[in-house]
């Protein structure tokens, strides 16, 4: 027994060394997101419920829901997101497969692809500015085909229809790739063996893709939603070069309050209101596309 | 602050504006040129002593092209070594801030400000400049007008006057033929030019009148200086009257027949280089590469008369030394170089902001300048003109004041609320700035002594 008792010690003592390294591992990830997330949010908490002598108060909050603005932001960041993320994921996916099926010629696709990932999203938006405005490249082309006779005004402020239209263009140009990369990652993590035996066994390509690829490419899609999804809250740049104040959306009214009217507070209260909501869309990613452990991959 | 730093061009502004930066990428060079080409031979005057280490904080003229047109030809041929800061104009307050903080420092490193008339107000409340008298005498070329607004209402010269701006009208020439009969393109009313943008919209299919009504567009500036004030003789005392209610009935209509894009617009040299728009309003500095490029086709012009005045907003931008300025002597020096003509000569060149001294321009400045000084001199000189001075004494509250002006546009004009009751409430605000800040009026409205101003 002794014996035993002593061969061992030295193991465990090893081991329990090793168990805490992870930790260690991570502490320099925390200190930043602590530095650089957690405490600003913080900030920003507090910047959105006190006022200039440090009161707490929700009066930022009750200017920010009493501004005519706020009703049009919410609703215009949620049609896009309405508009945007459904066709996004069903292109990505199409591009994703498309790629994955190793046709040839298939690397320059994920080239031209890649593209748009590299242009900055307000460079975006003043490209595809160019192409909608009256005299611009889209009604140049339209006219010179013999399509139209007199220009259209694409970017009217006057319907609502025809801005969101502009925007989803620009924006699910812009970032279709950013989804298309998660899903094809995913992809590729999906064996072979499970497709090839559906194949045996007679499936199609639409049942492979709905009783095997889907189910084993959840993970993927969940996050890729889930980022998705954040960003969308977020989107700015794109609309304010496109629509100019003929729509707004909440980022864009954030950055309002805090550089052209320079109430910070009310501000910071948008940017809570993005933060909630970006949480609570997260957290619904999360609930509704859930794995269960036991039919995870490895 | 920002309420009159918002009148320069700021790198954001110009990030959205999609054409200009092609454009200025290929329009900086010839201007550059153009200003080294008239200063060369005239940038010299001055004083022949070595004025020493001089340290120029610029609140003005922030962007790119303007800061190397600045450190490259404006500041060439002075003699000393001047190290020239400028503000980020996407911070504009810093430039009072700087000022401020160094004040509260007990140790000064500015010796020479450039900022606009609001800034030195704040500033000479304060207590943080000197006067200089004597420099503003020895400058013979200077308008007795400019040279008295630079004392700020006391008989201490605060600043010197450096250059200035406002806004105008641009036509293309295409739509001339459509302006309202007997009508006088340097006297027009704004019943005419309603005239003309329906007459332009019947005779080209489309509405081609616009505004720079996008959020970075100085919408605001037309609303508060040129169409009230004009309409009501004043910004505050008159926002709820009869004569604003018919401004704003005024507005809805001319919407009727305004380019729909206007919502997007920022800069109108833009749509009128590319023919959207035919007949515009803006800053002069955001109109310049229009007329640079298309001199022949477009024609600038005074704004419109309204029932009570021809109103409009001037912008001035001055020089003045710090209380604890360590070169003063070099910050002197430095004034009567800026304010010689071949100096403003280049300024005008690379900005767009006119020389406040008297002298003939350089026939080498572009002709598109020469027709937008001309404009310009036109409505300064028109007998009916009003000058609308940009808020002062509002402090933060600036960006407020514009929202309101903004915010009763969106409610009238594009939600069509009643305009009664947009401005019942929008007065109410108004009046909640001037409670807070204690500001009087100021002109245009008729003056209400030490008491804040108040909305009728």
């Amino acid at each position: 027994m002794t014996t035993i008792a002593q061969e061992t010690a030295p193991l465990t003592r090893r081991k329990r060394r090793w168990e805490g390294l992870p930790y260690w591992l991570i502490l320099p990830t925390v200190v930043y997101l602590g530095l650089f997330f957690v405490w600003p949010m913080i900030q920003g908490f507090g910047l959105a419920l006190r006022d200039e002598s440090g009161h707490w108060t929700t009066s930022a909050f009750q200017t920010m829901v009493d501004d005519a603005a706020f009703g049009d932001a919410m609703s215009f960041t949620f049609l896009l997101i309405l508009v945007i993320v459904p066709i996004q994921f069903v292109l990505a996916l199409g591009m994703a497969l498309l790629l994955n099926a190793k046709l040839r010629g298939a690397g320059i696709f994920l080239y031209i692809f890649l593209l748009p990932l590299a242009i900055s999203d307000l460079a975006a938006g003043i490209a595809w500015s160019a192409i909608f405005t009256e005299r611009g490249y889209l009604n140049t082309v339209l006219e010179g085909v013999g399509v139209l006779e007199q220009p259209f005004i694409f970017l009217d402020p006057t319907s609502k229809t025809q801005l969101v239209m502009v925007v989803a263009a620009a924006e699910i140009w812009r970032s279709t790739t950013f989804m298309m990369v998660i899903l094809f990652a995913g992809l590729q993590g999906i064996p072979r063996d499970y497709v090839e035996a559906a194949e045996v066994f007679g499936a199609g390509f639409f049942q492979r893709v709905r009783h095997v690829i889907f189910p084993m490419l959840k993970p993927s899609i969940q996050v890729a939603l889930l980022l998705r999804l954040i960003f969308a809250f977020e989107v700015f740049a794109v609309v304010i070069a496109l629509t100019g104040s003929g729509a707004t959306v909440l980022a864009a009214e954030a950055y309002k309050w805090q550089a052209t009217n320079e109430n910070e507070h009310v501000a910071a209260a948008y940017s809570m209101v993005i933060l909630g909501l970006s949480l609570a869309a997260a957290a619904v990613v999360l609930v509704v596309l859930r794995t269960p452990r036991e039919r995870r991959l490895r | 602050m920002s309420t009159v730093n918002d009148d320069n061009l700021s790198p954001w502004d110009e990030s959205f504006d999609r054409r200009s930066a092609l454009v200025k990428a290929g329009g900086v060079g010839a201007v550059l040129a153009l200003g080294g080409l008239a200063g060369a031979s005239r940038a010299t005057a001055g004083s022949s002593q070595n004025a020493g280490k001089v340290t120029a904080f610029f609140g003005q003229f922030g962007g790119i092209a303007e800061q190397e047109g600045i450190r490259k030809y404006v500041l060439k041929g002075f003699k000393g070594d001047v190290d020239p800061v400028f503000a980020p104009i996407s911070n504009p307050t810093l430039f009072v801030d700087r000022v401020r903080a160094e004040a509260k420092a007990g140790k000064g490193n500015i010796d020479l400000l450039i900022g606009l008339h609001g800034d030195f107000v704040t500033f000479q409340n304060e207590g943080l400049i000197r006067g200089v008298d004597d420099v503003a005498k020895q400058i013979k070329t200077l308008p007795p007008p400019l040279v008295k607004i630079g004392k700020l209402g006391t008989k201490t010269q605060f600043y010197v006057p450096h250059s200035q701006a406002t806004y105008v009208m641009v036509a293309n020439k295409d739509v001339l033929k459509y302006m309202p009969k007997g009508a006088n393109i340097d006297a027009l009313t704004y019943g005419q030019v309603f005239a003309w943008a329906k007459a332009i919209r019947k005779g080209t299919g489309q509405n081609r009148f616009g505004l720079p009504a996008s959020d970075t567009g100085l919408l605001h500036r037309f609303l508060q200086g040129f169409l009230i004030p004009s309409f009501t003789g004043g910004f505050v005392t008159g926002f709820r009257s009869k004569e604003a209610v018919q401004a704003w009935d005024y507005m809805r209509q001319l919407w009727q027949y305004t380019h729909p894009q206007s919502l997007t617009y920022a800069f109108m040299q833009d749509p009128l280089l590319s023919e959207e728009v035919l007949l515009a309003w803006d800053h002069v500095a955001r109109l310049k590469t229009a007329l640079d490029q298309r001199p022949d086709d477009l024609v600038a012009f005074p704004v419109p008369k309204g029932p009570k005045a021809r109103s409009y907003m001037p912008v001035i931008v001055g020089l003045a030394i710090p209380k604890n300025a360590p070169n003063p002597a070099g910050g002197k020096a430095l004034i009567r170089h800026l304010t010689t003509i071949g100096a403003q000569a280049q300024i005008l060149s690379l900005t767009g902001f006119f020389p406040a001294v008297r002298g003939q321009l350089s026939k080498r400045i572009s002709p598109g300048l020469l027709a937008e000084a001309a404009a310009v001199r036109k409505q300064q000189k028109a007998p009916d003109a009003v000058q609308a001075l940009l808020p002062i004494g509002i402090g933060a509250e600036g960006g407020n004041f514009s929202k309101i002006y903004r915010d009763t546009f969106t409610r009238i004009v594009r939600n069509n609320e009643n305009i009664q009751t947009v401005l019942k409430e929008q007065g109410d605000l108004l009046q909640a700035i001037f409670d807070k800040t204690g500001a009087p009026c100021w002109a245009p409205d008729p003056p209400s002594g030490k008491a804040p101003c108040r909305v009728k």
